[in-house]
């Protein structure tokens, strides 16, 4: 007899093939290659780690299969702006439909809103005004899994992130085709997919009407030149730059605009950060308690991309530290590198400015003059004069993890 | 067959039966530590997703952490697992991949 969890599989794989609509991965069969281990993650998230390609994407590092959470190697993020099949893949739950462009409708409604209407792509492209952004997507859970002690949910290392340029129109001018009334105090999105079992909540997030009515919040159908990959919302998602990628609702399908505070479980207990332990000015005060806020904007942090940990140089040759920076919409002041472990530091040439939300390439060159291991550092600093953290702001689900990161080289 | 394998299969069957979901590829690659409980761990988790947020999540809880998860599950994500299971399915993952 084969064991029951291929039944259950075979079943959920039949159920899949017989469902017009759905997608299936081409190559079905056979483990993708580990991918390295990586410092800092629990045993069991690197051993369940493989490199294995979702339809149309690349290898990417997979964390779970169903639903499919996928993060960059970090090789990507030498590029200004992250490839669209390279970019991170996450969802929540895993009733996941390809919804095609032509059918793709969005209703818009809600008690705070005087005419709620509903658009096709087609619309929105007709009759708006289309603009384009650069920003970065970044996961609220990115480097959870580094997080020390170790906390519960995927278990992400660095790449639960993607720089990208995102094409659409203003929501604010959608909404004001419906109408936003004086008592607008929340926005409630909703997207295509759904839970595997009718019991599980839903996945709906809401923003604070004034988020949703800032011109740099779009409805997005395009990212770096393209249509959206399915995997990353096709064909239609929320793009909320500065804030971290969990409001960014893929696929979708609803927004409601309301006068009282939504209340759902991915609102409230989920997504949720202490009060007063980050340095943040966008507040969520409809959602606030005493105790904790919903996560909003992104804090400044940096990650060096070159070279990785452990990797050898020579002795008196230049080498070239590069890397990112960010922070949630303020611009980066200062990066600055240190190459002795944190006993000075000098600052990084930043590269273009491609606007206060993207991520903002810098380097730095030095000669390492001795033979022996050296300690590589890099700090961000933000135009608020907010800079990364040396110790880990604790926090019960492993957001914000901003710790100054480190390589250490060989020099041989 | 136990009727709770054959509910979770049927409850899967219907479920994927009315709302066809993507099944990413290579998922029966994951395959869980051997031990008593191993089989109505895989029926009652993979209705929703897949085994190997077991595997990633390991070492994190200890038995009390893996009570609260397996309790989040029922009364937060629903998951129709009868109250009297949720101790064997614990006793599992705290054998095989929990914190010591």
């Amino acid at each position: 007899m084969r064991n029951r969890r291929q039944f259950l599989l075979d079943v959920a794989r039949g159920a899949a093939v017989l469902g017009a609509g759905s997608i299936l991965p081409a190559r079905a069969l056979g483990a993708g290659p580990a991918h390295p281990s990586i410092d800092g993650l629990v045993d069991g998230a690197n051993g369940s780690a493989v490199l294995e390609a979702l339809p149309g994407k690349r290898p990417l590092i997979k964390r779970s299969f169903r639903p499919p959470n996928y993060e960059t190697p970090v090789e990507y993020f030498a590029e200004q702006f992250t490839p669209n099949d390279a970019f991170f893949v996450r969802w929540h739950l895993s009733n996941i439909q390809e919804v095609a462009a032509a059918s793709w409708k969005l209703e818009l409604g809600g008690e705070a809103v005087e005419r709620p209407f509903a658009v096709t792509l087609a619309d929105l492209q007709k009759d708006f005004e289309q603009v384009e952004v650069a920003a970065l997507c970044l996961c609220s859970g990115n480097r959870r899994g580094l997080s020390s002690p170790h906390v519960a949910g995927v278990q992400w290392a660095h790449g639960a992130m993607g720089n990208a340029r995102w094409k659409g129109v203003r929501l604010k001018d959608v909404l004001a085709k419906a109408g936003v009334k004086k008592e607008a105090l929340e926005v409630v999105l909703g997207g295509a997919d759904a839970p595997a079992s009718p019991s599980t909540p839903g996945f709906v997030k809401s923003i604070p009407a004034w988020k949703a009515l800032d011109e740099n919040t779009l409805l997005a159908w395009e990212m770096n030149g393209a249509p959206l990959p399915h995997w990353n919302g096709a064909p239609v998602r929320l793009v909320v730059p500065g804030w971290t990628a969990t409001y960014w609702m893929k696929q979708i399908t609803s927004v409601q605009v309301v006068a009282q505070p939504y209340k759902g479980f991915w609102m409230n207990p989920a997504y949720r950060i202490p009060k007063g332990k980050f340095p943040l000015v966008d507040r969520f005060v409809s959602q606030e308690t005493e105790a904790n806020t919903p996560i909003t904007e992104m804090v400044v942090n940096s990650l060096i991309v070159s070279p990785r940990p452990g990797q050898k140089v020579r002795r008196g040759a230049p080498v070239e530290v590069k890397g990112i920076a960010w922070d949630g919409g303020y611009g980066i002041q200062t990066v600055e590198v240190s190459t002795d472990g944190g006993r000075s530091w000098r600052p990084a040439e930043l590269a273009q400015d491609h606007g206060r939300f993207s991520w903002r390439q810098w380097k730095h060159a030095f000669k390492p003059d001795k033979a022996g291991a050296v300690t590589v550092l890099a700090k961000a600093t933000n135009k608020l004069g907010s800079s990364q953290a040396f110790d880990l702001v604790f926090n019960p689900a492993g957001y914000h993890n901003n710790v100054v990161q480190q390589a250490v080289i060989q020099v041989g | 067959m136990k009727p709770t394998i054959a509910y979770a299969a049927a409850a899967l069957a219907a479920l994927l039966a009315l709302a066809p979901a993507v099944t990413p590829a290579d998922e029966d690659q994951v395959e869980l530590e051997a031990g008593p409980g191993k089989e109505l761990v895989e029926a009652s988790c993979i209705m929703c997703h897949s085994l190997d947020y077991i595997q990633m999540n390991s070492p994190i809880f200890d038995r009390k952490g893996w009570e609260g998860s397996v309790t989040k599950m029922i009364k937060v994500m629903g998951a129709p697992i009868p109250p009297e299971q949720a101790k064997e399915i614990v006793d599992y993952l705290d054998a095989n991949y929990a914190r010591k």
